[in-house]
C-alpha cells in the first residue's frame, strides 16, 4: 500500500534469469557483462517491452570487473537498450539485487521513472585475481623513478610472498571472517546439528529437481548460448536430483575443521549467473498494454552487528516489515528465503520462532511465528539453484510471483541476508 | 577561393577543402587549378611556415577524382595531361620545405589519398567513417596522381601492391601499424593535433620509422629480389582474374618501372597507363557499372517509406541468419526466429563468426561486435513480432510453408506489417494468395552468402501498395545493399536469367559434354564459378524446383528445360549439401574451411543422368561460352520486354552483383550494345537453328537491330 496517495503503484511484470551455472562451468569464459546482457535481453523479449520504453537499469554486482565498473551500463549497451536508458550498478553483498529492484520501486513509486529493468548479475569465473598491496604500492612508485639506480628500491623490504597474487575471498572485512566460518559458529551458537541442515539442504535439492522436471523453473529460466561454440545452456547445472543423505553425511566440514558442521553440501556453491526483472508503473502498464505478475507491496532493511549476527538479516527484517506494511506472518501464503547456508536459514527460522528472541532482540511481546515448511521455497532454494551473488534477489522475487500465481495466493514474502549483518524482506501481493 | 578556405593561424596555414555544392569533395580540374596558385601564394607568404590540408565536408576527405567529369565527352590524351598537372602539383607539395600536414576525417580514397602521400605529415582520425584506399582498379584503371609511386616507398612493396590490386579500404589503426599515416586521434581533436604535429615537425624534422621488418627490406632492396615480388604478384593476378583485366598488370608495370628508373618515370608510366586503360572495354563497363551500383543506394521510389525499427527474420539458416547480420549490423532491432534454441544458435553462430573476424581485422571493437549482437534477439515463438515492421521470410521453399507462416505472422504482427519472402523462384503472387492484406507482400530476394553479396531484388506484385515497396527498398539500402525493384514473375529477374544458362550447360551434358570442362570455360571466361558447381552449390533440390516454376514461361516459348536435375533430385542427389552432386565432395566440404581447399572429383555417376556415355567429349570451349551466356543475355532482353526489370541498368546490376556476370562485360546488357544487337541478333539466330526455339531472340533484341539503337548509347 502506497504510504501516501500521491505515490504510485510498482508492478511487476515478469521476471527472467539465465540458467545459474556453477563456477567454473559453462559460463567461465564470460564476464558478468556478458551474463547481464543475456538476462536483460532475454528479459525484453519475454515482456515484449519495446526497448525504447525503458528508463532505467539498476542491477547489482558483488565482485566487480574493474573493465566493467559499470556494469548495467556496459550491459545495456549491448543489450541493445538505447544509448538514452541510464544504468546504476549496486552492490550489497547478497542483496544487491534486492536493493536493485527496491531502488527501481522507489524510482516508480515517485514517478521518477514509469519503467526500469532491475535485477543483477555475478561471475565468480571472472575474479580479480591481484597483485598484493605492498608490490602494487611499489608498481605504482616505481612510475616516478627517475634513475636506474632507483628500482633497487623498489625490492629493499619486500617479501615473497608479496609476490604471489591475491585471490579474493569471501571474508567480512571487518571481523576477517569468512562467511562459512562465522555461519558454523551461528549453527553452533543456535543448536542447528548436521543433520538438520543435511535434512535441509537434500530436500532444497529434491524440491528444486521436482520443480525441473514439473516446468515450473522453466517460466523464469530463457537459455543461454555461449560464444563461440554457441552451445545452449537450458538448465541449472546445480541440482542434484541424485543427492541423499548418506552422501551428504560422508562430507567433510569444509570452513570449521575438524568439528564445523557445515559442509559443501549444506552450503550454497559459487555461482555464475544474472537475472532481471521489469518493473512498472501501474498506471504505464495498462498503457503499454502489460500484464503484471504481482505489485511490489513494501519492503525493509536491516543492520546489525556483523561480529555478533553476520547471517540473522531474515530475523530482523521480516518483523520490521510485517510492522510496517501491518500484516502477519499467518497472511503470508509464499515464501521464498535466499539459502546462503542451510544452518542460516534453520537459525533464522528459530530466531523467527523464538519468543525470547522476539522479546531480547526486537522488543515485541510475541515470537513473530513460525513459518510452515510447506510454504517455504517449494521450487528449491540457493543451496541446490546456485547464489550468484549479485543476482539471488531477481530470482527470490521472480519465483515468489511466479508461485503466488500457481498457488493462488494473496501475499508472498522474499527474505535474504548478506554480507555486513544486513538483511532485506520484500512483500508481493498479488494482481 | 571557391574550392578552398584559407585560415592562419600562428605561421600555420590551415588549409579547409570545401567544394561548393557537394557533400563530398572530389578532384578535378578547377581545385587543382585553385590548389596550384595557393601553394605558390602560400611557400612565398614568409609568415606562413607550415601547411595544413583539412576538409570541411562531413565525413569525408576526398573521395577521389571526379569520375563524372572525367569521362564525360573525354578527348584523347586529356587524361594524361590531367595526371601530368595533378602529379605537378602534388610533386610542388611533396618539394615543400614548409612541412605540409594532411589532417584526414572521413574517406580518402583514390586521388584524395594520393593527396595525402604527397604530404609530409598524416593525421587520421579513430572513427568508422575514415578509410583509405587506392580502389581504382576496381574501375579498371590505375592510381595516377603518384600512387603507385609513393605507396610503396612509405608502406613496402606487398603491402602496397595488395592494397593497389584489391583496392581494399584500410581503416585508421591498420594504416597507423603500416605506416600508411603517422598518427591517429579522435574526430574533434583533428586539428589541435594537426597543429600541434605541424609545430613538431617545424622544431625536429622527423624521422620515419621503418614498419618493414629487415626480411622485407632485403627483399625490396635490390631490382633482382623485386623482380621476384612483381613476378608473384602478376601470378597472382592471373590466377585470380585470368588475363581479363588489364589494369592489374598496368598497376604492377608501373611500380616497376619507378622502382627501377626513378618516381619521375614511374609518374611518366601512369599517365600514359591512365591514358591507356580508360580506352578499355573493361573500364568503360566497370565505370559504367560503378554509377549503375551508386544509384541503386538510392531509393528511387517517390512513395514515402515507413520508418523500420525492427525486422524479423523467420527462420535462422545461412540466409536468414545473413539477413539478421546485415540488419543488425546497420543499426536495426532484429527478431530472429526459428523453432527451437539449437537451430537459433547456429544462426547466432554464424553471425559471430563474421562479426569476430571483423573484430580481429581492426574494421570493429569487440564491443561494437557485442552492440550489434545486443540487436539481435533470438526467439522461438511470435510473443514479440508486435513490434517487426518488416518480417522476412528464409524458410524453406515450400509454398504451403509460407502460406502458414505468413498467417501465422499477420495473426501476431501489427495491422501495417510487411511480410517479405526471401524466396528465389516461387511467385510472389501464390504466396500472396493466402494473405488477408496482399498489398503488404512483397518479394525480397537476398544471396548468399548475404554479408557478401551486394545485391537485393525486391520484387513488387501488382497488388503490393507503394509505400510497402519504398519501405523494402529503403531497409534494403539501410542494409548497405544496392537494390533493383523488378515485377513478380516466375523467378523474377535474377533466377529466371540465370536458370536458362545453367540448363544450357546441362544440355550440353546432355551432348555428352564434360562437366569439369564446361565450368572451366565459363570460369576463364569471367565467372567465379562454373554453372555445374553453381548447381552443385544452390542444390539440385532448388535447381528442380525452380525449372518446375519456370516450366510454363518456356513453354510459351515452344521448349522443355532439361528435366535431368528432377530426375536426379528424385533419385536423391541434392548437390553440396548431402555430398551427392555433379561432383563429389570431401567430409570438410560443408565447412567455411572445406571451400576450395582440394580440387574437387567430378562425380561421374552423375553421367547417367545424361545420355548415358561414360566417354565424354570437350565442346568447343567458345561454343559452350556462346551458348550459355547468349542464354542469359537473351533472357534478360526477354524480362526488359515484359516489364519485369525497369531498365537495362537494374538488368545489368542484378546479373553482375547477384548472378556474377563478368563485371568487365558490364552485364547481359551493355554486353549486347558492345556486340551490337545485330551481332546478338544474329547469334541468337544462328544457335535457334543449330538447336531449336530456346534461342528464340528476344524480339527487343530484333527491334534494337532493325533500328540500329543501343541500350546504352
Amino acid at each position: 500500500m502506497p504510504e501516501n496517495n500521491v505515490l504510485r503503484n510498482a508492478l511487476l511484470i515478469d521476471g527472467i534469469r539465465i540458467p545459474f551455472q556453477r563456477a567454473g562451468g559453462s559460463y567461465k569464459s564470460l564476464m558478468a557483462y556478458d551474463l547481464a546482457r543475456m538476462a536483460i535481453q532475454a528479459l525484453v523479449n519475454a515482456t515484449r517491452i519495446s526497448p525504447n520504453a525503458v528508463d532505467w537499469v539498476i542491477m547489482g554486482n558483488v565482485v566487480p570487473n574493474i573493465a566493467t565498473s559499470n556494469v548495467a551500463r556496459d550491459a545495456a549497451l549491448a543489450a541493445g537498450l538505447p544509448k538514452q536508458v541510464p544504468a546504476a550498478t549496486v552492490s550489497l553483498a547478497c542483496i544487491s539485487a534486492n536493493k536493485a529492484i527496491t531502488n527501481a520501486v522507489d524510482l516508480v513509486r515517485s514517478g521518477q521513472a514509469d519503467v526500469v529493468i532491475a535485477g543483477g548479475t555475478e561471475s565468480l569465473s571472472d575474479i580479480p585475481i591481484g597483485l598484493r598491496k605492498p608490490f602494487r604500492m611499489r608498481l605504482l612508485e616505481a612510475q616516478k623513478y627517475r634513475s636506474k639506480f632507483s628500482y633497487l628500491k623498489f625490492f629493499r623490504g619486500l617479501k615473497f610472498r608479496d609476490l604471489l597474487p591475491e585471490i579474493p575471498e569471501i571474508a567480512e572485512f571487518s571481523t576477517g571472517r569468512t562467511m562459512g566460518e562465522d555461519c558454523d559458529m551461528m549453527a553452533s551458537r543456535f543448536g542447528v546439528s548436521r543433520e538438520a541442515q543435511d535434512a535441509y539442504a537434500l530436500q532444497s535439492h529434491q524440491k528444486a529437481a521436482a520443480a525441473l522436471k514439473n516446468g515450473a523453473l522453466a517460466k523464469e529460466v530463457a537459455p543461454a548460448t555461449i560464444p563461440p561454440g554457441f552451445q545452449v545452456i537450458d538448465q541449472d547445472d546445480g541440482i542434484r536430483e541424485d543427492s541423499n543423505r548418506e552422501k551428504l553425511q560422508a562430507l567433510k566440514p569444509a570452513f570449521v575443521k575438524p568439528y564445523g558442521t557445515l559442509t559443501a553440501g549444506n552450503s550454497s556453491f559459487l555461482t555464475d549467473g544474472a537475472a532481471a526483472v521489469l518493473i512498472v508503473a501501474e498506471s504505464v502498464a495498462e498503457r503499454l498494454n502489460l500484464q503484471a505478475k504481482a505489485r511490489i507491496h513494501s519492503y525493509a532493511y536491516s543492520a546489525q552487528d556483523p561480529a555478533e549476527e553476520l547471517l540473522l538479516g531474515p530475523a530482523y527484517a521480516i518483523p520490521k516489515l510485517l510492522d510496517k506494511s501491518r500484516t502477519a506472518l499467518t497472511d503470508i501464503d509464499v515464501f521464498e528465503f535466499h539459502e546462503a547456508f542451510a544452518a542460516q536459514v534453520l537459525a533464522n527460522l528459530k530466531c523467527l520462532a523464538s519468543l525470547n528472541f522476539a522479546r531480547k532482540n526486537l522488543g515485541r511481546d510475541a515470537a513473530v511465528g513460525e513459518i510452515p515448511m510447506e510454504k517455504l521455497n517449494r521450487w528449491g532454494g540457493s543451496l541446490a539453484i546456485g547464489h550468484p551473488f549479485g543476482a539471488t534477489g531477481a530470482r527470490l522475487v521472480t519465483t515468489a510471483a511466479n508461485r503466488l500465481i500457481q498457488e493462488d495466493g494473496e501475499l508472498a514474502l522474499v527474505a535474504s541476508c548478506a554480507a555486513g549483518a544486513m538483511g532485506n524482506a520484500i512483500m508481493l501481493e498479488r494482481v | 577561393m571557391a574550392y578552398t578556405q584559407t585560415e592562419k593561424d600562428n605561421g600555420i596555414a590551415v588549409i579547409w577543402l570545401d567544394q561548393p555544392g557537394e557533400s563530398v569533395n572530389k578532384l578535378g580540374v578547377e581545385m587543382v587549378d585553385e590548389a596550384e596558385a595557393l601553394v605558390e601564394w602560400l611557400d612565398k607568404d614568409p609568415e606562413v611556415k607550415a601547411l595544413i590540408f583539412i576538409s570541411k565536408k562531413v565525413d569525408n576527405f576526398i573521395a577521389g577524382a571526379d569520375l563524372e567529369a572525367m569521362i564525360a565527352d573525354r578527348k584523347p590524351g586529356v587524361l594524361q595531361e590531367m595526371s601530368r598537372r595533378g602529379n605537378r602539383l602534388l610533386n610542388r607539395i611533396e618539394s615543400l620545405e614548409k612541412p605540409v600536414i594532411a589532417a584526414i576525417h572521413g574517406a580518402a580514397l583514390g586521388g584524395g589519398l594520393e593527396v595525402a602521400l604527397a604530404c609530409h605529415y598524416r593525421i587520421v582520425t579513430e572513427s568508422p567513417k575514415t578509410m583509405l584506399g587506392l580502389p581504382e582498379v576496381k574501375l579498371g584503371l590505375l592510381p595516377a596522381g603518384g600512387g603507385t609511386q609513393r605507396l610503396p616507398r612509405l608502406v613496402g612493396l606487398q603491402k602496397a601492391l595488395d592494397l593497389m590490386l584489391t583496392g581494399k579500404n584500410v581503416y585508421p589503426r591498420q594504416a597507423l601499424e603500416m605506416g600508411l599515416v603517422d598518427e591517429v586521434t579522435h574526430p574533434y581533436a583533428l586539428l589541435d593535433a594537426a597543429k600541434a604535429s605541424a609545430n613538431k615537425l617545424l622544431n625536429t624534422p622527423r624521422k620515419r620509422q621503418r614498419k618493414k621488418s629487415l626480411a622485407n627490406l632485403a627483399l625490396e632492396s635490390t631490382s633482382l629480389t623485386r623482380g621476384f615480388i612483381f613476378k608473384k604478384a602478376r601470378e597472382m593476378v592471373e590466377k585470380t582474374s585470368g588475363n581479363k583485366y588489364p589494369a592489374p598488370y598496368k598497376i604492377i608495370d608501373c611500380v616497376e618501372h619507378g622502382m627501377d628508373n626513378g618516381i619521375a618515370a614511374g609518374l611518366e608510366a601512369e599517365a600514359a597507363g591512365l591514358e591507356n586503360l580508360a580506352d578499355t572495354p573493361q573500364a568503360r563497363e566497370l565505370i559504367g557499372l560503378f554509377f549503375g551500383i551508386n544509384k541503386a543506394k538510392k531509393n528511387p521510389l517517390k512513395t514515402q517509406p515507413l520508418a523500420v525499427e525492427t525486422i524479423a527474420v523467420l527462420g535462422a539458416g545461412l540466409m536468414g541468419a545473413g539477413i539478421a547480420n546485415v540488419s543488425a549490423a546497420n543499426g536495426l532491432r532484429v527478431l530472429l526466429k526459428d523453432v527451437n534454441h539449437e537451430n537459433l544458435a547456429q544462426g547466432k553462430k554464424h553471425v559471430w563468426q563474421h562479426l569476430s573476424r571483423k573484430v580481429n581485422k581492426g574494421a570493429l571493437s569487440a564491443f561494437e561486435r557485442d552492440e550489434i549482437f545486443g540487436r539481435l534477439n533470438g526467439v522461438v515463438d511470435y510473443n514479440t513480432f508486435s513490434h517487426a515492421n518488416i518480417v522476412i521470410e528464409a524458410v524453406f521453399e515450400d509454398l504451403n510453408l509460407k502460406h502458414r507462416v505468413l498467417r501465422e505472422c499477420e495473426q501476431a504482427c501489427d495491422a501495417k506489417f510487411i511480410f517479405a519472402s526471401n524466396t528465389s523462384a516461387i511467385p510472389i503472387s501464390e504466396i500472396a494468395a493466402a494473405a488477408e492484406r496482399p498489398a503488404q507482400v512483397i518479394g525480397m530476394h537476398y544471396f548468399s552468402p548475404v554479408e557478401k553479396m551486394p545485391l537485393l531484388e525486391v520484387v513488387v506484385t501488382s497488388q503490393t501498395a507503394d509505400w510497402v515497396a519504398a519501405t523494402a527498398v529503403e531497409t534494403g539500402i539501410q542494409q548497405g545493399k544496392s537494390v533493383i525493384v523488378v515485377k513478380d514473375g516466375p523467378g523474377f529477374y535474377t533466377t529466371r536469367v540465370l536458370a536458362p544458362m545453367l540448363n544450357e550447360a546441362l544440355e550440353i551434358l546432355e551432348e555428352n559434354g564434360e562437366v569439369r570442362h564446361i565450368d572451366n570455360a565459363m570460369k576463364q571466361f569471367g565467372f567465379p564459378v562454373g554453372p555445374i558447381t553453381l548447381i552443385d552449390e544452390v542444390g539440385i533440390d532448388v535447381g528442380a524446383h525452380v525449372s518446375k516454376i519456370l516450366s510454363k514461361l518456356v513453354a510459351g516459348r515452344g521448349y522443355k528445360s532439361h528435366d535431368a536435375m528432377i530426375r536426379m533430385f528424385s533419385e536423391g542427389y541434392q548437390g553440396r549439401k548431402n555430398g551427392m552432386g555433379f561432383y563429389h565432395y570431401h567430409d570438410d566440404a560443408n565447412t567455411l574451411r572445406g571451400i576450395g581447399k582440394k580440387k574437387k572429383e567430378v562425380n561421374r555417376t552423375a553421367y547417367k543422368f545424361f545420355s548415358g556415355k561414360t566417354r565424354r567429349e570437350r565442346h568447343e570451349v567458345s561454343e559452350i561460352r556462346t551458348r550459355l551466356v547468349m542464354m542469359m543475355v537473351n533472357e534478360a532482353a526477354w524480362c526488359l520486354q515484359e516489364n519485369i526489370i525497369r531498365s537495362p541498368g537494374d538488368g545489368d546490376i542484378g546479373a553482375v552483383l547477384g548472378l556474377g556476370f563478368p563485371p568487365f562485360l558490364g552485364g547481359p546488357f551493355r554486353y549486347i550494345d558492345r556486340l551490337t544487337p545485330s551481332v546478338a541478333l544474329a547469334n541468337l539466330e544462328r544457335l535457334a537453328d543449330a538447336h531449336g526455339p530456346r534461342f528464340q531472340p528476344a524480339p527487343i533484341i530484333r527491334d534494337f537491330a532493325r533500328d540500329k539503337k543501343s541500350f546504352y548509347r
